[in-house]
């Protein structure tokens, strides 16, 4: 059962700052918003999902300091100092003959249609850049095992293993 | 290319002047009602197997960049979270609502006691269409179901308002509670429908009695199958905002039509104050389809507020107030003569429908027509119970039942020792027995035996727990796959302009299919373009209404709508150019004259003789050529049976001593009309044969029997496949053409990936272990057992 007084310690606003993409945000939260819903709410940074709140589904899948997390399940106020990556932040950016220029993942998803709704490719990409940056790509099986913790409903499977698979091939990791 | 309505604030506030411009645009515009088909349409689209170009939104959707519902924010917008009910059955005393009140930022707690009244309420009961359905939308004091929507908390910040939903406190009178399947019988009956209307009921064909007591060969078996919640990765969410009468509402729907005029009609209002628009749309698979009570509550609430609501659910509020799949209990009876073939079948189906409301999971309607059989029963009933209504989910009906059928002639080919292909070849119907009408095309011995080729059948040994690799006991199970061609109705309106590029309207969503990218294919091979020269509006119900994305209809409605009106715009420049004695095709007979690649008109007999679009369009006063074309079927529906068809193959792994079952392979071959684009139709298979994994070994959801609640309402508990679930998958698509079926010679592809498959699993399970799984799922407490 719920507490019967409103907690209003945990919602007394906290001045911090975040560097997420490589850019710094001075902004005010409240200890209980996590990394995900500052991202999403605050900063307008959609792309990371949230599927189920719970660490259960990677849709929110981001890197901090390097290393794979579920934005869910992380408290904003604790991620000061830390170089947080989203989806928005892995591609260089600009164009080359017209074209977005992409992560090379990114373009290989495309390809190699390993997304249908899109709703949990920000995620799988994410998890795919660090799969690939550890070296947790050398076969099928392998990829299959480190990137299961990314739920996709659609069942593009399939075409995510030889996205990555395609990376890793052209040895062009990001 | 494909444009979002991304100016959507812009297009909103000068829909005034955008009114005005259309009636100019009527006047050069022909608005072409198509009501009856002509029985074979000429013009169609050549090329069978589609080009495998890239997602027109990949792009979007791999940058992060694709805005889904809950991503839209407004200026003052509100954040609602739902309060939902602890008990199943009985009636709320109580809403206090004095702690969540008094959290800073909680503006409004609205529940019965202060929801504003609907003026549609009438209209909130069951219904004959399959994607309406009876609602709580907080009217009255009753709870119907566990997880039910009673109050929602609204307040400036999301944090504040799930903190003050979980300070409300309710208080109920209870009453007992009917259980579900497989332990629930409260009010078993008949359906008064199926969900398909033209679907009967129960069938009755030949003398069963009479075909058991001539049969040498019979069985009998019972299948049984777990309620399912569909769980598309987007949780449902919307935005809603009130401009005086008029409703805006960004929310993920897999119809965007039917939810305007749902809309309207629970509001009682006129539809065209209605607008939705789904941008990007996370999944659906049925769930999304109907349109369920947080649709209207947005509104509601934000009418209440004065300010915009976002609602979005939370993934355990997805376990009740958005649809399941119904549990099932079927009763299948074979039997066959010396020479193998059937002599009888029966197929007798309960499934479950809720307390308040009726939908009837059609689990039968495959086994009437699948094979031939003289004579055949098929019955379906079910019992009500205190949970939230079902509703379609990828392949309503046809998974469970094909489940159930599949198995049962895999049974049948295993006692008559035949191979369970040829079992099923000696038994090919070649005409559709229950309709008694030919098939508009069926080329099920092609996917049989280029399936089979592909995979090795050959090398599969006829007798069970014959393979083994190390530990494991391997197997190897097909089965028949099939999916009716359902089509519904839309309308598109296609504009060529004089420099050659197309501009296609339709307010169509995009679930994650590939419609956006076909409908560009479509609209560019009639025109003999590059879908690069396309440019599709969708996702608004601004644009000319469309069918829901449900059924595997969407291609076979909008892109027959597509198909027609480009084809009602190049009659028109056929006609411009013999009309026009400055053209090369001055004089030419209109039948004559066809259009090659690069948008070029040429005369069939002499291929020197023609001009580019763009050329006939510049002279002819440099305006753009446009037709509107509202498609739906004609009376070819009356003539013919109209159904995709494939065969499947599984190869499982099993470890006996730690009951551990690994699908190794999965072949799919599917002949389904014509497959606009080989990429993204691929994807739509092997994503409806993952559905078939999850549902054969994983999926089940699990009620409390003391009060109905959903015991594993998350996504940790309610198991669906993982990457590592997921090994050798392929399918592939025969050529097909269909000219009866529709305008864009589809046949459908979201659902029959999932048919046959649950049951190729099942029976490759028989092959290694040499023992039957009749429940579903098949989990490691059932192989040990």
């Amino acid at each position: 059962m719920a507490a019967t007084t409103p907690a209003a310690d945990t919602a007394q606003k906290q001045a911090i700052t975040l560097k997420v993409n490589r850019k710094t945000y001075k902004l005010d939260v409240e200890p209980r918003e996590t990394l995900l819903d500052v991202l999403r709410e605050r900063l307008d940074l959609t792309g990371s999902k949230k599927g189920c709140d719970h660490g259960q589904c990677g849709a929110c899948t981001v890197h901090v300091d390097g290393r794979t997390a579920n934005a869910c399940l992380l408290l904003a106020v604790m991620q000061q100092g830390r170089e947080i990556t989203t989806i928005e932040g892995i591609a260089p950016g600009g164009k080359t003959n017209g074209q977005e220029r992409l992560h090379p993942l990114q373009a290989a998803f495309i390809k190699h249609d390993g997304l249908q709704c899109g709703y949990c490719t920000p995620g799988q990409i994410m998890s795919g850049v660090a799969v690939l940056r550890d070296g947790h790509a050398d076969s099928p099986a392998e990829i299959r095992e480190w990137m299961s913790g990314n739920i996709c409903r659609c069942g593009a499977y399939a075409g995510i293993v030889a996205a990555i698979e395609s990376v890793k091939k052209g040895d062009t990791i990001g | 290319m494909w444009v979002a309505s991304r100016e959507l604030a812009t297009r909103w506030c000068v829909a005034n002047s955008r009114q005005a411009l259309s009636l100019v645009l009527d006047k050069i515009s022909t608005l072409v009602w198509c009501l009856i088909q002509p029985m074979t349409f000429k013009n169609m689209a050549k090329k069978l197997l589609g080009d495998p170009i890239n997602r027109v939104d990949g792009a979007l959707k791999a940058t992060g960049r694709a805005r889904y519902s809950a991503d839209i924010k407004r200026p003052g917008m509100l954040h609602g979270v739902l309060v939902m009910s602890t008990i199943a059955n009985g009636k709320i005393t109580a809403i206090d609502t004095a702690d969540a009140l008094k959290v800073p930022g909680v503006v409004n707690v609205m529940s019965h006691q202060n929801a504003p009244k609907l003026a549609g309420m009438d209209k909130n009961k069951p219904s004959e269409i399959a994607t309406d359905r009876v609602l709580h939308v907080f009217q009255d004091d009753l709870v119907h179901y566990n997880n039910q929507p009673i109050a929602m908390v609204l307040a400036e910040t999301l944090e504040q308002a799930t903190e003050g939903a979980s300070l409300v406190r309710v208080t109920y009178q209870t009453q007992p509670v009917k259980l579900p399947l497989p332990a629930g019988k409260a009010d078993m009956s008949t359906p008064k429908q199926m969900p398909r209307v033209d679907d009967q009921v129960d069938t009755k064909r030949g003398d069963l009695a009479a075909g058991l007591a001539a049969a040498i060969n019979r069985m009998e078996e019972t299948y049984t199958t777990p309620t399912m919640n569909h769980n598309a990765l987007e949780p449902h969410a919307l935005l809603a905002y009130w401009e005086g009468d008029k409703l805006t509402m960004y929310n993920a729907t897999q119809g965007i039509s039917g939810c305007q005029k749902r809309v309207a009609e629970i509001f009682g209002m006129p539809k065209e104050n209605v607008r939705v628009i789904t941008q990007f749309l996370g999944g659906g698979f049925g769930s999304k389809g109907t349109t369920f009570s947080h649709v209207m509550l947005a509104p509601m609430a934000a009418k209440l507020t004065g300010k915009p609501v976002r609602l979005v659910l939370k993934r355990e509020q997805m376990f009740g107030m958005v649809g399941n799949r119904s549990a099932t209990v079927q009763r299948l009876n074979l039997a066959t003569g010396k020479d193998g073939k059937l002599l009888a079948t029966a197929h007798h189906s309960i499934t479950q429908t809720s307390d308040f409301d009726e939908f009837a999971e059609p689990a039968g309607t495959i086994t009437r027509m699948l094979y031939a059989c003289p004579n055949l029963d098929t019955t379906h009933k079910f019992i009500r119970a205190n949970i939230g209504t079902p509703a379609p989910m990828r392949a309503p009906g046809e998974a469970p039942g094909v489940f159930a059928l599949e198995s049962a002639i895999d049974e049948m080919a295993a006692q008559l020792r035949m191979d369970p292909l040829a079992f099923r070849l000696a038994n090919y119907a070649e005409t559709d027995p229950n309709k008694d009408k030919p098939f508009s095309s069926k080329s099920l011995r092609e996917c049989y035996r280029q399936g089979a080729e592909r995979f090795g059948w050959s090398k599969r040994p006829a007798q069970p727990r014959s393979l083994k690799n190390g530990n494991y006991l391997r197997g190897m199970g097909m089965a028949t796959t099939v999916y009716p061609m359902n089509r519904g109705e839309s309308t598109a309106l296609v504009r060529l302009k004089p420099d050659g590029t197309v501009q296609v309207e339709t307010a169509t969503q995009d679930l994650g299919t590939g419609t956006f990218t076909i409908m560009t294919q479509i609209a560019a091979e009639v025109f003999g373009l590059s879908p690069d020269q396309v440019t599709l509006s969708a996702g608004d119900s601004i644009y000319p209404t469309s069918s829901v994305s449900g059924g595997s209809r969407n291609t076979a409605s909008t892109g027959s709508a597509v198909t027609q009106a480009a084809q009602e715009v190049l009659k028109k420049a056929r006609q411009m150019a013999l009309k026009d004695p400055k053209s090369p095709l001055f004089n030419v007979a209109e039948a004559e004259i066809v259009v090659q690649k690069g948008g070029q008109l040429q005369q069939k007999s002499n291929p020197k003789v023609g001009e580019a679009l763009t050329s006939l369009l510049k002279r002819n006063g440099n305006k753009p050529l446009e037709a509107t074309v509202q498609s739906k079927q004609g009376d070819e529906k009356g003539k013919y049976s109209m159904n995709a068809f494939g065969a499947v193959f599984a190869e499982v792994e099993v470890d006996e001593l730690l009951g551990e079952v690994r699908v190794t392979r999965l072949l799919g071959s599917f002949a389904a009309g014509r497959i606009v684009n080989l990429k993204t139709a691929r994807s739509q298979v092997l994503g409806g044969m993952v559905w078939a994994v999850s549902m054969a070994l994983h999926e089940k959801t699990v009620f409390d029997p003391r009060n109905n609640r959903v015991m594993n309402a998350n996504l940790a508990e309610y198991h669906v496949p993982v990457n590592a679930d997921i090994q050798e998958i392929d399918g592939f698509f025969i050529e097909e053409a269909d000219d009866i079926v529709n305008p864009a010679g589809v046949k459908g592809i979201g659902e029959i990936g999932v048919v046959g498959t649950v049951s190729a699993i099942a029976n490759a399970i028989y092959h290694a272990t040499g023992r039957r799984f009749r429940d579903l799922p098949i989990t490691v407490d059932k192989v040990l057992a």
